[in-house]
């Protein structure tokens, strides 16, 4: 019989960081300690990962209770006050159905289509999967479908690539299935290899059925019968989860051959990519997969035409697969009510850096900017002043606050210089610097070049070179403009889509950032106060009251002074940490 | 190379034995038997497969999962995302390598710690982070590195 308590603790890669797993055995010991009889659960990653460990209590006296900030020390507090008193710690509750809860709203703002099932099932049970309508939509189109009904069905929902480009699906898999041949591929890109986002190794580790389900339809309408999933080896956690739910789908029939009775057949490897970011780029995750060095090819012909082995093949990402049975089981009509004329559907989010709420977040095309980053975010860390938003990793850009109106959706981004991405959005106030920033991620791809187009591979290293020399004070007049001449000049020379958005950083930030650069240029200082060589520590004297907090706290020995008496930092030793002004209690050190 | 090595390589190619394009899975489990690919077990996998040692190189070099140098007993990866970066995770970098005396990428002495720095461990609302073989810690601050050091 099912129980009617059921306690759920969310345990994908950062609830078990945050220490989910200390919870997880705190609250098996007072339920075999109190007789408590409740079904225990782990789930995906609940969204709110600001929050965790997040653990969800479902049961008939108070519904369900979501209980947040959670350590192991707090546990048999919570417990005992929610199943022996019953009078649960509201202190602690995230949100809840009978209790109140400060953040309920958060989740309001949301539409769950990718994320439905995250944080409420046990990824690694099919049962759960399939209680929650789960290969309904693949029985839907093995028996009542054409492989052409399928595509239609697609093409009217206007889904489009949740990869970046937001290529439309539909089209895709036409093209694949205009394409005769005696075999064909369907591929899942899970190479997410964006710092700084995090979407798609939420999905495959908190559901990963949903992504099975999008492929096998995706299969049946091109004519496949073979596919891989190439997830980053960095993900150990959601490779161990899509290899069970693999095994699963295959005890049920749902993998292998005459799937569900029909003459439909197709098998599904997980491949794990060995780290290399160009491996996001298409024609190079195919090679990689082919067992070569992972460089891009050019394009015509098309994966479609001429894939993996030069077989016609279909690559999506993660997320793209995840909205199909969603599409199939409720209709294109329905899907496309969420979003905008030319974005269809949600977007999934990582929402991070300096905001309040980070985490995973859901919504419909069009929401703004602001939105997203006040509503959704609950706003920036300490009040703080909000300076840009970061979108689409390295290919992306930084949006300033004058464009925070900007609806999510892939043409009214492009325009500002970003672009969606595949969704991170990394927020910043004052305390970033932009050059620094733009100077990090050129450092990325210049690493992540593999090689192949000169433009990209010196090209990068020489802009690399530049921000380097601006960072440290050492800037020039008219390197603004030779940053931009280079930018132009990779963009048109390179093969690849990391090559071709790589100055992107660069050139927003150049774009609506410019004081920044010309202050590091001209006056040498850094008014975020980060590039080390541009900024110097000093004790205020008449704050100081002479305690030593900051001497002992200096790693480098670098502040001389006797207690009592008024401290001071020589120049010459100080490694610029902050150790100092985090040390001093009473606002004696500042940044110059 | 032991002769045991040379087993434990046999072990990984007939797993993958007629099965095209496998020749980074055999890297990957030959480097999670031996620790490292040297220079003799990429010779070795070459003469078995018959794919030219250069091809074999190219491919090893070229993901940064492979290592061509013996590890430490501990893997500690430090998260430089984005995410972590704007939470100045170049301190925590700092803190580690004062505290284990390394350079980036670098092993310890006694063979106890190998650090390297990663582009994102996908944890970035925990920023910054680092991971120690497969556990991840978040909301760092460097003061807190040598007591999670000393947990190895």
């Amino acid at each position: 019989m099912e129980n009617s308590v059921r306690i759920k603790i969310g345990l994908a890669s950062c609830g078990i960081a945050a220490g989910g797993l200390d919870v997880l055995e705190k609250v098996e010991n007072f339920l075999k300690e109190h007789d408590v009889d409740a079904q225990l659960d782990h789930t995906g990653c609940i969204g709110m990962c600001y929050a965790e460990v997040l653990m969800e209590i479902e049961d008939d006296e108070f519904g369900s209770t979501m209980y947040g900030y959670l350590n192991a020390a707090d546990i048999d507090d919570i417990l005992n006050a929610h199943f022996v008193e019953k009078k649960p710690l509201t202190e602690h509750i995230v949100f809840s159905d009978k209790l109140g809860g400060k953040e309920k709203e958060i989740l309001d703002y949301q539409t769950r289509i990718v994320l439905r099932n995250c944080g409420v099932i046990d990824p690694e049970s099919i049962d759960e999967y399939i209680e929650r309508s789960g290969y309904e939509a693949l029985q839907k189109v093995l028996k009542d479908m054409s492989p052409v009904d399928v595509i239609e069905e697609i093409k009217e929902s206007g889904l489009r690539g949740r990869g970046g480009a937001g290529f439309p699906t539909g089209l895709k898999w036409q093209s694949a299935y205009n394409n005769y041949a005696d075999k064909k591929y369907v591929i899942c890109n899970a190479d997410e290899g964006d710092p700084g986002a995090f979407m798609d190794r939420s999905v495959l580790e908190g559901d990963p059925h949903s992504v099975l389900e999008g492929m096998l339809i995706a299969a049946y309408a091109i004519g496949a019968d073979t596919g891989y999933i190439y997830c980053r080896a960095e993900y150990p956690l959601a490779v161990k989860r899509l290899r069970i739910a693999i095994e699963k789908a295959k005890e049920k029939g749902f993998l292998g051959s005459n799937i569900m009775g029909s003459d439909f057949n197709f098998d599904l490897t997980v491949y794990e990519g060995a780290g290399a970011f160009v491996c996001g780029e298409e024609t190079a995750l195919m090679c990689s997969i082919e067992g070569k060095r992972g460089m891009p090819t050019l394009r015509p012909p098309y994966p479609a035409e001429s894939g993996l082995w030069g077989k016609p093949t279909n690559i999506n990402n993660v997320e793209t697969y995840s909205n199909v049975a969603w599409i199939i089981r409720n209709g294109a009509k329905k899907y496309a009510e969420f979003g905008t004329e030319k974005s269809k559907g949600t977007k999934v989010f990582a929402l991070t850096g300096k905001i309040k709420n980070g985490g995973l977040v859901e919504v419909p095309m069009g929401m703004t900017l602001r939105d997203v980053i006040y509503k959704v975010g609950g706003g920036i860390i300490e009040d703080r002043k909000f300076k840009a938003v970061q979108l689409g990793g390295p290919s992306g850009g930084c949006i300033p606050e004058s464009l925070l109106d900007t609806p999510v959706d892939y043409d009214s981004l492009t325009k500002t210089g970003a672009i969606m991405g595949s969704g991170g959005m990394v927020v910043m106030d004052d305390t970033t610097c932009m050059v620094d920033m733009a100077r990090f991620f050129l450092n990325f791809t210049q690493d992540e070049s593999c090689g192949k187009c000169t433009f990209c591979r010196i090209g990068t290293k020489r802009m690399l070179e530049i921000l380097n020399r601006i960072t440290q004070g050492k800037g020039e007049q008219g390197d603004i403009e030779i940053l931009e001449d280079l930018s132009h000049k990779i963009i048109k020379g390179s093969l690849c889509g990391l090559g071709q958005t790589a100055p992107n950083p660069v050139l927003t930030t150049i774009k609506y950032f410019r004081d920044e650069y010309e202050a590091h240029i001209n006056d040498k200082t850094c008014p975020a106060g980060v590039c080390k060589d541009l900024i110097k520590y000093l004790i205020i004297e008449d704050k100081c009251i002479g305690c030593g907090a900051c001497k002992r706290a200096c790693p480098v020995d670098a502040i001389t002074g006797e207690k009592k008496e008024i401290y001071t930092i020589n120049q010459d030793i100080c490694t610029k940490c902050g150790a100092c002004m985090t040390a001093c209690k009473f606002d004696a050190v500042k940044k110059l | 190379m032991l002769e045991s090595d040379f087993d434990k390589i046999d072990a990984v190619l007939h797993e993958f034995e007629g099965r095209k394009g496998s020749l980074i899975p055999i890297l990957q489990k030959t480097q999670a038997q031996l620790g490292f690919l040297s220079k003799e077990a990429m010779e070795y996998i070459s003469g078995k497969t018959k794919i030219p040692v250069s091809e074999i190189y190219g491919v090893a070099t070229f993901y940064t999962q492979f290592r061509m140098h013996p590890i430490g007993k501990n893997i500690i990866r430090i998260c430089h995302g984005t995410a972590c970066h704007v939470a100045d995770a170049t301190k925590i970098s700092e803190a580690l390598y004062e505290e284990l005396k390394v350079e980036p990428g670098g092993t310890t002495k006694n063979l106890k710690f190998t650090v390297e720095e990663v582009a994102c461990l996908g944890c970035c609302s925990l920023a910054p982070v680092i991971m120690i073989n497969d556990k991840a810690y978040g909301r760092l601050t460097p003061s807190k590195i040598k007591d999670i050091l000393a947990q190895y």
